[in-house]
């Protein structure tokens, strides 16, 4: 499809209890890239194949989750026009100036009916992939460390009001709806599964009644081989699963979550197939979740902690 | 050198090494319904008051334990190794599955 307008998730802010434990983590286990450290103690990562300077910003702090996530749009022109259709749509807005995060340029942040901030930027420095531009080899050494995700993917965010955060993406944002879970009573959407690209999901809610959660981060496989080999991975370090590998009816997305040192929920995915805005958005009831293979497609049920524990 | 913990609630004991958590220790010991969450401190399913002994803890969620909860010890079984023989009350979301007979391994009283 076209690519305009808000492009793909660009980053996310995670807070770790500590932050060497969680830089390991992230850098020597699941194997992104360190890119910079800043005047605020914050560390700076990307995915080996991300060509922007950075997607994922660990910060020490003395509680896990999330500070923001954030999309990058397609040039500056978007992003003003998209800040006053924010605005005139009746949200605050907030300008954070270039240079704030390294390498990033102006940031428009606003938070949403669910209690998370998000962010729209234009401007990152382009670092590369670590392949040369003109006739470039398929992959280089970072592809085989660690796990090694080719990407940031999409976030779970848990919150209250998801229909108001659903019509503020589709109205303003110009997201649409891929896929979504009833309610136990069959009114109402408890999940919904949003994209703003023909991935089957860049963002997506649960109905929770504590504002501002994180569920996951989610990092991009190429193949179900891939999500094995990273279950072993972190095995071998010992790193705690909450569930997988397995597929899950919603998204048709294979994957394991984990959790890294603070708590904080993240997924080895790849997967899905290729929606596009005219489709017709894929329902599931609340007994699909479950018995109908929703979350677990094999094993055919719902899972407590990962419905229930976020941070 | 493993500790016993105690369960004060159910007088129940466990073994828990020093290099170990008390709820890795706890889910261990083969009792069903343990709420094992993050088991990194962020997410507060397996809050306990330690009520007797020494220990050390590692970092914890303030959302979860207060400064108030600290002094009271009430903290994360995942965030806390042992240092010498422990009593525990389970609170939250733990104490109905370890206080309830679904959570209870068969003793020698509910073995048919």
């Amino acid at each position: 499809m076209a690519m305009t307008g808000v492009l793909r998730p660009g980053h996310a802010q995670l807070r770790v209890l500590n932050l060497e434990e969680g830089v390991r983590h992230y850098r020597d286990v699941l194997g992104m890239v360190e890119t910079g450290r800043d005047a605020q103690g914050r560390v700076y990562l990307k995915c080996w194949d991300e060509r922007d300077h950075n997607s994922l910003i660990l910060r020490e702090s003395d509680r896990a989750g999330i500070d923001f996530f954030a999309f990058k749009v397609l040039d500056e022109a978007t992003l003003d026009k998209l800040e006053r259709d924010l605005q005139e749509y009746g949200l605050t807005t907030e300008r954070i100036p270039a240079g704030e995060l390294m390498e990033t340029g102006e940031r428009v942040r606003f938070e949403i009916p669910s209690g998370h901030k998000i962010e729209l930027y234009a401007t990152k420095t382009q670092v590369g992939n670590g392949l040369q531009v003109t006739n470039p080899a398929p992959w280089t050494p970072a592809a085989e460390k660690g796990i090694a995700p080719v990407r940031l993917d999409h976030c779970l965010l848990y919150g209250p009001n998801i229909a108001e955060v659903k019509k503020l993406f589709c109205e303003v944002l110009g997201f649409y709806l891929v896929e979504r879970v009833l309610g136990p009573d069959g009114e109402g959407e408890a999940a919904i599964w949003l994209s703003c690209s023909h991935k089957v999901h860049d963002i997506a809610f649960v109905e929770h009644p504590e504002p501002g959660k994180l569920h996951h981060l989610s990092f991009l496989l190429e193949s179900w081989e891939e999500v094995l080999r990273a279950g072993d991975i972190l095995a071998m370090n010992k790193v705690p699963i909450d569930i997988g590998p397995t597929r899950h009816g919603i998204t048709r997305g294979c994957t394991i979550y984990a959790w890294d040192p603070s708590g904080n929920r993240f997924e080895t995915f790849m997967g899905g197939y290729q929606p596009y805005p005219d489709y017709e958005p894929t329902t599931w009831t609340f007994d699909g979740l479950g018995e109908g293979g929703g979350l677990d497609y094999p094993q055919r049920k719902l899972h407590e902690s990962f419905l229930t524990v976020v941070t | 050198m493993p500790y016993q913990v105690t369960i004060e609630e159910t007088g129940e004991r466990y073994t828990c090494g020093e290099q170990e958590n008390l709820l890795i220790a706890m889910a261990r010991s083969g009792r069903r319904g343990i709420p094992v969450g993050c088991r990194g401190g962020g997410c507060g399913v397996c809050k306990v008051e330690v009520t007797a002994g020494d220990y050390e803890t590692r970092a914890m969620s303030c959302q979860h334990v207060t400064e108030e909860d600290r002094a009271e010890r009430r903290l994360l079984a995942c965030r806390v190794f042992p240092r010498g023989d422990v009593s525990v009350k389970v609170l939250g979301k733990m104490h109905k599955a370890v206080c309830t007979n679904a959570g209870l391994r068969p003793t020698e009283k509910t073995k048919i």
